[in-house]
């Protein structure tokens, strides 16, 4: 499905804020695998998903996406079939712009047709759109005209799951998708994250900072240290492990580190 | 009151606030939706009337306004070209272009900083043809800008309704959402740059037709008196439709010119138009910042206020 291969990523090379990003990832996932990754600030995981996604290219290695080289695609067309969450949930809708209208731009991108940049919102699309916002079971479906940012951020970050799935993507970058939101809320559209995966069985790397959230969701859990991964862990072994089993190794490969981390604080509940 | 403003006057106004309008509604696109500050304007309007002074010079009026749109398109493309491509930032692009195109328009216009269009054929005058009428006399011009305009806001409204449209309204709008929709902003911007100038290009098409002349200097200060009409037009339309923010910018355009009309009938001088413009464009757009800080001023007054009486209530 997804292979990085040898991927390194370095920032201000040659200065004195020289930053080894990422070093030398090797990931190999599975179709259908939904992983979690945890690793302190820093550690290189949203430098990871933007050299999946595109938002820079990598110094060194190799990317592929169901056998298809893709190290060196724009991010806007590997959006084609890469879907991406934020932690911020205002960056993936336009707020100026009608819930119908976000959907449709987020519909495009199954458009083959190269007259279709020149259609309009169809009634069978606004049935579709409809249908789906019911799903979220949020009262969207209702206000299809209404722009998006009269919207909470739970609602908003909702609806960009909804558009990021909307075409099923081969793969889905959650970057802390929840943080942001109130815990009420934040379980909410953890549960739809996880029905949609499901159902549509879409492959998933999801950031957490949430040691539970790490071991519950998902087949398999990465944990990310200075640019690498530094523990990688799946099937039984992986039932087996408790969130304070996690955090020892967290703190083995932290060390002291792990002091000032919020981990510490989101470990626990 | 009807012997200050005569129906000639209004008829003026709304004629040329029509041909204006088309920039206004060129900065709609580029300022309102895109949120890019085309600085080009000045020139590419200018360029619109060189083209188009020039190709009715040779007998074309009708091929000359399409002429001046493609020059626009042009100008656009390398507007867009410029910032999208090569990490101009999007003022200075403009700007850039803008100077480049002084020179180019005065290669436009043979190397003569005026061009008379007097003695040829143009639209308005093909039009005028029609029917011998005198209300149509009179009134070809105003109807035949009417229907234009109209059908080029309706342009502009289904256009936004497309695919397309949405994404260039996207690209404005959120930048992110639009690169993870699979669409490259890069060409979006390109597009609504080009649309946008083409329209700059088409007014000072129909502009160099209607004055009978060209000058090199027609463009000058253009863009603000073209955002002066826009955030006119947008102020009226507050939180309405798409149709309705494109007609108000038309309205907006008009009534900017009606002012204008009003000024000179007060005899203002016609130099001091473009100091009014600036003031207006400085006023509007500087609007909601005012409004800030006066409440925040009646906040700490009522807070010195409060902390007066609580003083008081203390020392009691």
């Amino acid at each position: 499905m997804l292979k990085m291969i040898e991927i390194s990523k370095t920032f201000h090379p040659g200065t004195i804020n020289e930053k080894k990003a990422l070093t030398g990832i090797n990931l190999d996932l599975k179709d259908g695998d939904f992983v979690t990754i945890v690793g302190s600030n820093g550690a290189g995981k949203s430098t990871m998903f933007n050299t999946i996604s595109g938002s820079f290219i990598a110094d060194e290695g190799l990317i592929e996406l169901d056998g298809r080289d893709i190290t060196f695609e724009p991010e806007h067309q590997r959006s084609r079939y890469i879907g991406r969450l934020f932690q911020d949930p205002l960056m993936g809708t336009a707020p100026n712009m009608t819930i119908e209208e976000n959907l449709a731009i987020a519909y495009l991108r199954t458009a083959k047709d190269p007259t279709a940049i020149f259609s309009r919102i169809s009634r069978k699309e606004k049935d579709f759109f409809r249908e789906r916002l019911a799903l979220l079971n949020m009262g969207l479906e209702d206000r299809m005209k209404n722009p998006v940012g009269l919207l909470s951020g739970g609602q908003r970050q909702a609806l960009t799951l909804l558009m990021a799935t909307l075409v099923t993507p081969k793969l889905l970058l959650l970057d802390e998708h929840t943080a942001a939101l109130d815990p009420a809320t934040a379980s909410k559209v953890l549960e739809l994250t996880k029905q949609i995966v499901e159902e549509q069985h879409i492959t998933c790397l999801m950031i957490t900072h949430n040691m539970n959230q790490a071991l519950d969701m998902g087949n398999r859990t990465l944990m990310m240290d200075s640019g690498r991964i530094v523990f990688d862990v799946e099937g039984p072994e992986r039932a087996a492990m408790t969130v304070d089993d996690l955090l020892h190794k967290f703190a083995e490969n932290a060390g002291q580190r792990l002091d000032n981390d919020r981990i510490l604080l989101s470990g626990h509940h | 009151m009807a012997g200050f403003i005569t129906t000639e006057i209004v008829q003026t106004a709304l004629e040329t606030g029509l041909i204006y309008s088309l920039v206004a509604l060129s900065l709609f696109i580029s300022f309102s939706i895109l949120d890019i500050c085309d600085l080009s304007t000045d020139g590419c309007y200018t360029l619109g009337c060189a083209v188009g002074a020039v190709t009715a010079i040779a007998g074309h009026p009708i091929l000359a306004l399409f002429a001046a749109m493609g020059a626009g398109i042009c100008s656009g493309f390398i507007t867009a070209l410029l910032q999208t491509r090569l990490g101009v930032p999007s003022i200075l692009a403009g700007i850039i272009v803008n100077t480049g195109l002084y020179t180019i328009n005065l290669a436009v216009m043979g190397f003569s900083s005026n061009l008379s269009v007097f003695g040829v054929d143009t639209v308005f005058s093909l039009i005028k043809e029609k029917n011998a009428s005198p209300f149509w006399a009179d009134w070809h011009k105003l109807i035949f800008l009417l229907v234009l305009l109209l059908a080029i806001c309706l342009l502009i409204w289904w256009f936004m309704g497309t695919r397309l449209g949405l994404a260039i309204r996207a690209t404005g709008d959120s930048p992110a959402m639009v690169r993870a929709s699979s669409i490259n902003p890069a060409q979006m911007i390109t597009v609504g740059l080009c649309i946008a100038n083409a329209l700059t290009g088409l007014s000072g098409a129909l502009i160099g037709q209607y004055n009978k002349s060209c000058d090199i200097n027609l463009g000058t200060g253009m863009v603000t008196i073209a955002l002066a009409s826009l955030i006119i037009g947008e102020t009226i339309s507050g939180k309405r439709s798409m149709l309705g923010r494109i007609l108000c910018v038309v309205v907006g355009s008009c009534l900017y010119r009606f002012i204008v009309s009003i000024a000179l009938r007060l005899n203002v001088p016609t130099e001091a138009f473009k100091l009014v413009s600036a003031v207006i464009v400085a006023i509007a757009i500087a609007t909601p910042q005012i409004r800030t800080l006066i409440d925040s001023y009646k906040k700490r007054q009522a807070a010195i206020a409060m902390r007066k009486q609580y003083q008081k209530g203390g020392n009691r």
